[in-house]
């Protein structure tokens, strides 16, 4: 048995660091088709990129390492409010969605009120542009003049992206919950669990488990989605790389921007793919091989 | 005394000069299409910049820059003139802030849109020498804190605010430096609401912008006062594809506005309304 599990260590773990990027299917030969064919690939693009007409002028107005050098840091100092904004943001988000979802997926008619409210919460978060909803809010919230209403910028940039993160999360979890065989729930009531303790501790485990990859995924366009709240006011990455375009009539300000939310975007990306290949193999482990 | 025949000749002369300088100064000055003076602005823009109520079905907004109503559009159509450009030759382009600059071919000759002139915009594009000399100014809403304020250093402890793209953000970064992070908006309509929600406690514009706010955009609003004029000056500069000869033509299309009174008096009938606000020491 554990000869015959070493045996397997081996390969296995190659194949799992290489699978994340689809890299080498076809074995050492497969990965040097794959090295050679990217390098003609991406020299034929920067060829072809550097000797268009306009590429000096491009190369100007959006690669200018000095323009880069000189506001990288402030766009940096600026990225700090959109990350701060994403980690409340999905905080919230994360425990309001598992509300929604199990209120959505409540059994019987009482409920009904309950459910249809969730849904067409759902149904509308998902239907209006994100944009939207925080410039309506943003600016139509406070505009009411109730001294309660706080008039914070991030403040209602966190509110709107919470209420249009929500919806979509909520239905994240919904399809995890869906997912769960209904005889778990039904072994669970038998052997003396009331619904509330068959849900939290028998259902939610295996739903929320098997959603990480798509929840961290809704992640990663929250994130993004920060750069919205510049339409606010708010200096954030985008505004400031916007004040800094408008200043010296160069784009590279946006390329740092983009860079910015890349270093962080990207790293999640990998780490979701490897969650979803770990789950996969745990998966198969467990069945006939 | 001239005699009635020197009157004659003379006035013969000035004729044939004003019928000749168009043409004379509209030699080698090309167009993107010929035959056309083609001038960028953004859409909407606002008075007092532009004026006239776009008909029914056009695409302008607010005012239309076709109606040769409005500071800007005066100016446009007087340097189109000196160019030798008929009214009906000039065409008006929507050009969004940020395309003026964009890299690769320039749809106008020339954009005017409150654009003023720093070096580093100098070194992407063109600019033609003032033809406004501008003065930023704060607006605040009549009866909160900041509307007491007297000076410059008074405004530190205030949120303020700027539009995108304009220097009134560098003026309150660079000179006032509040202890508030400023905020910053991408349209005029944003930072006007932010204004009246108490967002932001005084808005940073241009003072004939800031007039025009007080007048039409916010009932209860005043402008609180203009920024001491910094040496050197600031000024509105048209916008034209780096190296455009026909920056050339219309500095010198300037220059005689300038010299015959022309430029003033176009100042003189829309931005008159827009002086007189106090100085902040």
């Amino acid at each position: 048995m554990a000869s015959e599990g070493d045996r397997r260590a081996g390969p296995e773990v190659a194949a799992r660091s290489s699978k994340v990027l689809g890299l080498g299917a076809g074995g050492p030969r497969g990965v040097a088709i794959a090295v050679a064919s990217t390098v003609v690939f991406f020299a034929l693009l920067v060829v072809a990129v550097t000797h268009a007409p306009g590429w000096p002028e491009v190369h100007r107005a959006f690669f200018s390492w000095a323009q880069f050098r000189t506001t990288l840091p402030e766009i940096s100092r600026a990225f700090l409010l959109n990350v701060k904004i994403f980690c409340i943001a999905e905080a919230l988000i994360l425990v309001v969605a598992l509300l929604l979802a199990v209120i959505r997926s409540l059994p019987g008619p009482v409920f009904f009120p309950l459910r249809a409210l969730a849904i067409a919460y759902a149904d509308f978060f998902r239907g209006v542009p994100t944009i939207l909803v925080i410039v309506l809010l943003g600016f139509g919230a406070p505009g009411l003049g109730l001294k309660s209403v706080p008039t914070s910028t991030t403040f209602w940039g966190i509110v709107a992206l919470v209420l249009v993160y929500t919806a979509y999360v909520s239905e994240v979890y919904r399809a995890g919950i869906e997912s769960v065989h209904p005889s778990q729930e039904a072994a669970a009531r038998s052997l003396g669990l009331t619904r509330w303790q068959a849900t939290r501790y028998v259902v939610l485990p295996q739903a929320v488990r098997r959603v990480i990859p798509p929840l961290l995924n809704d992640f990663i366009g929250l994130q993004k989605d920060t750069a919205l709240v510049s339409t606010l006011g708010a200096i954030e990455a985008l505004n400031q790389a916007q004040i800094d375009v408008n200043a010296s009539f160069n784009f590279t300000p946006y390329l740092a921007a983009a860079l910015l939310f890349v270093a962080i975007t990207i790293p999640l990306a990998r780490f979701t793919d490897w969650l979803v290949l770990r789950d996969r193999r745990k998966r198969q482990a467990g069945g006939v091989r | 005394m001239p005699t009635t025949l020197e009157l004659m000749l003379r006035a013969l002369v000035v004729l044939v000069a004003l019928v000749l300088a168009p043409a004379a100064l509209a030699a080698n000055c090309p167009t993107v299409s010929k035959g056309t003076l083609t001038v960028g602005t953004d859409n909407p823009a606002y008075p007092p910049w532009f004026g006239g109520n776009p008909p029914p079905g056009s695409p302008w907004k607010v005012s239309d820059p076709r109606s040769g109503e409005g500071y800007e559009s005066a100016v446009a159509y007087a340097v189109a003139s000196q160019l030798g450009f008929k009214s009906t030759q000039v065409v008006w382009k929507y050009v969004p802030f940020n395309k003026a600059f964009a890299p690769g071919p320039k749809p106008f000759d020339f954009d005017v849109n409150q654009i003023s002139y720093t070096p580093a915009r100098a070194k992407v594009v063109s600019f033609s020498n003032s033809y406004y000399d501008v003065n930023q100014a704060v607006v605040v809403l009549k009866g909160t804190k900041i509307a007491s304020v007297r000076n410059v250093k008074g405004l530190r402890s205030f949120k303020l605010g700027a539009q995108l793209g304009t220097t009134s953000y560098l003026y309150i970064k660079d000179t006032i430096k509040p202890s508030h992070q400023p905020a910053v908006y991408p349209q005029n309509a944003a930072a006007i609401q932010a204004l009246k929600n108490k967002q932001i406690d005084g808005l940073v514009v241009d003072l004939p912008t800031a007039f025009y706010i007080t007048s039409a955009q916010v009932q209860n609003a005043k402008v609180l006062g203009q920024f001491p004029t910094t040496p050197g000056g600031e000024h509105f500069g048209m916008v034209f594809a780096k190296g455009n000869p026909l920056v050339g033509c219309v500095n010198r299309a300037l220059a005689r506005l300038k010299a015959n009174g022309q430029l003033a008096g176009i100042r003189q009938q829309w931005l008159a309304k827009a002086t007189g606000a106090p100085v902040l020491k």
